[in-house]
């Protein structure tokens, strides 16, 4: 029993040391609010297929808005509601607590429970019981991360939503197939390969529903745009190779999008029907009109265009038909993105000759810098909102490392960084999925 | 100048090495796009590469990689000399075809440098045209800054990359 007992702790320290690893906060995690994420008990056969409470810490953790109380520091670590003495808490000055236990099912299935308790007034404030399988237990994980951070913010969580990014491997280990698509969990854990391929894989973009990624291979013959349909796992490529297309933005209904047409050396703007693949015109200019992103009301795209002499991001009206300006600041914006609600826009900010993010406040028109690449960075690239627009994903490209996933709060102060081997690869054009439920 | 055109006859000749040693990779392999149904992932494979025809015998023609300002695609004058050699070669062998493929440096956005080596290549293809050379002789690629000549994050290693190529098929 004892023997038991310890492997049970050394495993839960081991999940436990990797997650932390794996996601640094490198600024503002000191208004961290703290929380005791006890480590939930387990009963089954074997060891845990998955360290629930562990995963539910990373993500609590990595909000920058949570400071988990460290396992070493518990006094206690109570499993079931009798058990829990909120004195122990108290000391500890931890104002909420997090317990729970699972355990495996006759059917090989598992049950999962957990409760958050508010320490002082030594009640409960939200909980819920789940089953799932080996492979839905780290979404149900997500879940109970979801479900916390609703209750201690007011605001959904976005933790069990999905990414997509590109990684380029390095030639010497991936000689043939050396663009790698990718969708993963929030916590870029459960990466599944969407594509492989020889020629470069860009702009990879979810559907509004997240049930599609469409994205652009750039081949000898020019850029075509595929759709990939996540369910089905299959792809339809939807532009051909007499034409070259790139760029694609989908419309808020997800029927239509919008694309770069790259002809004559002008680049234009069109929309496509993706029902019946007719195209039309968007714009009409000499000049370079790329990176079109859709408001989520529907009424306008955004879109980045040199018509003033250098990059900048610039508005089209469905409407009106009319094209605006809307960023004067700065040598260079581009490739904005919109929050859900349509009230922000990130986007690219080039300034001292590198680049940043930054976010636009679409009624005042008002620029904020999110970022400031470093003097190790050369660059900070397509950013990407959360889906509760907490947070910005981008890419921060190192000196001697290029592609790391990074992410910032939309007010700026926290400030994390994915990483890993350096081997492994760069990570390009992260994408953040809607919610999925 | 002497010695950046040595450095660009080095360059070309890396340039050559490396893409005959993709096209014995790429031999095996099936054309075009597989996708697979029940396979976990959709698959792409490599796509033959066109036989590259040994260089013409003019030495300016020998010269196919030409280098820009960032952000410009206007042909500086050094280069003119060697544009018209390729529509000298290309107005007296009609049945040659080139293609033009534009690069960028790294700086700015993926789909912004998409755009702009579309520029860069059309801008070399215009200036073939204007020297008497047939439209259908040409055709234009844009890589972006998805294929860099040097990998390196500074100048030294950006003004190799701000490129147009003569490819002949």
């Amino acid at each position: 029993m004892l023997r038991v007992f310890s492997f049970f702790i050394f495993f839960i320290f081991a999940a436990g040391s990797q997650a932390a690893l794996k996601i640094e906060i490198t600024e503002g995690a000191e208004g961290a609010e703290p929380i005791a994420i006890v480590p939930f008990s387990w009963s089954g056969k074997a060891d845990a297929p998955e360290n629930v409470s562990a995963i539910v810490s990373a993500d609590l953790h990595r909000s920058g808005r949570f400071a988990p109380l460290p396992e070493k520091d518990m006094l206690a670590k109570p499993s079931e509601v009798e058990k829990i003495n909120f004195k122990n808490w108290r000391i500890l000055e931890v104002p909420y607590l997090v317990i729970g236990n699972m355990n495996e099912l006759p059917d090989g299935k598992y049950r999962v429970v957990f409760r958050l308790f508010d320490v002082y007034r030594a009640k409960q404030m939200t909980g819920f019981a789940a089953t799932g399988t080996r492979g839905t237990l780290r979404r149900i994980a997500h879940q109970i991360s979801d479900a916390i951070y609703k209750e201690l913010t007011g605001e959904r969580g976005a933790f069990a939503t999905k990414l997509a990014y590109v990684k380029k491997l390095p030639k010497e280990t991936n000689p043939n197939r050396r663009y790698w698509l990718f969708t993963a969990d929030a916590d870029t854990e459960n990466e599944k390969p969407v594509l492989m391929s020889v020629n470069p894989i860009i702009s990879p973009t979810w559907s509004p529903d997240s049930t599609k990624l469409a994205f652009v291979v750039v081949r000898g013959s020019g850029q075509s745009i595929y759709v990939y349909d996540v369910k089905n796992n299959t792809s339809e490529r939807i532009t051909f190779s007499k034409e070259k297309f790139s760029a694609p933005a989908w419309s808020p209904d997800g029927k239509q999008m919008a694309m770069v047409r790259l002809k004559d050396g002008g680049a234009d703007i069109f929309v496509m029907d993706l029902k019946t693949k007719k195209k039309k015109r968007i714009t009409r200019h000499w000049s370079i009109d790329t990176e079109p992103a859709w408001s989520p009301d529907g009424k306008s795209l955004v879109f980045t265009s040199e018509r003033g002499g250098s990059p900048q991001l610039y508005e089209y009206n469905f409407s009106t038909t009319k094209v605006r300006r809307l960023t004067f600041e700065g040598k260079e914006n581009l490739r904005a993105s919109f929050s859900p609600d349509g009230t922000m826009i990130t986007f690219v900010h080039s300034e001292g000759g590198k680049y940043h993010v930054a976010v636009m406040d679409m009624a005042t028109q008002q620029i904020r810098l999110l970022t400031k690449a470093s003097h190790e960075e050369t660059e900070h690239e397509s950013p990407s909102f959360a889906p509760n627009a907490s947070m910005v994903i981008y890419a921060a490209n190192y000196r001697n490392q290029r592609g790391v996933l990074a992410a910032v709060s939309v007010d700026g102060g926290v400030h994390q960084r994915f990483s890993y081997d350096k081997g492994a690869g760069e990570v390009r054009e992260p994408a953040w999925s809607s919610f999925l439920d | 100048m002497k010695h950046i055109s040595k450095l660009l006859i080095a360059l070309s000749v890396v340039f050559i090495v490396v893409g005959c040693g993709g096209k014995e990779e790429t031999k095996e392999s099936e054309p075009e796009v597989k996708i697979t149904k029940k396979a976990e992932t959709v698959e792409e494979t490599v796509e033959v590469v066109q036989q590259e025809t040994p260089p013409p015998q003019d030495d300016m023609v020998a010269e196919r990689v030409i280098y820009f300002d960032f952000d410009k695609s206007d042909i500086k004058a050094e280069f003119r000399e060697i544009v018209k050699a390729h529509a000298n070669y290309l107005s007296a062998n009609p049945n040659k075809t080139v293609k033009i493929e534009g690069h960028c440096d790294e700086r700015g956005t993926r789909e912004y440098n998409m755009a702009l080596g579309e520029r860069r290549a059309f801008s070399v293809s215009q200036m073939l045209t204007l020297q008497g050379v047939s439209k259908s002789q040409i055709s234009t690629v844009s890589f972006g800054e998805e294929k860099p000549e040097v990998e390196g994050h500074d100048e030294s290693a950006w003004k190799w990359n701000r490129r147009a190529v003569f490819v002949y098929e």
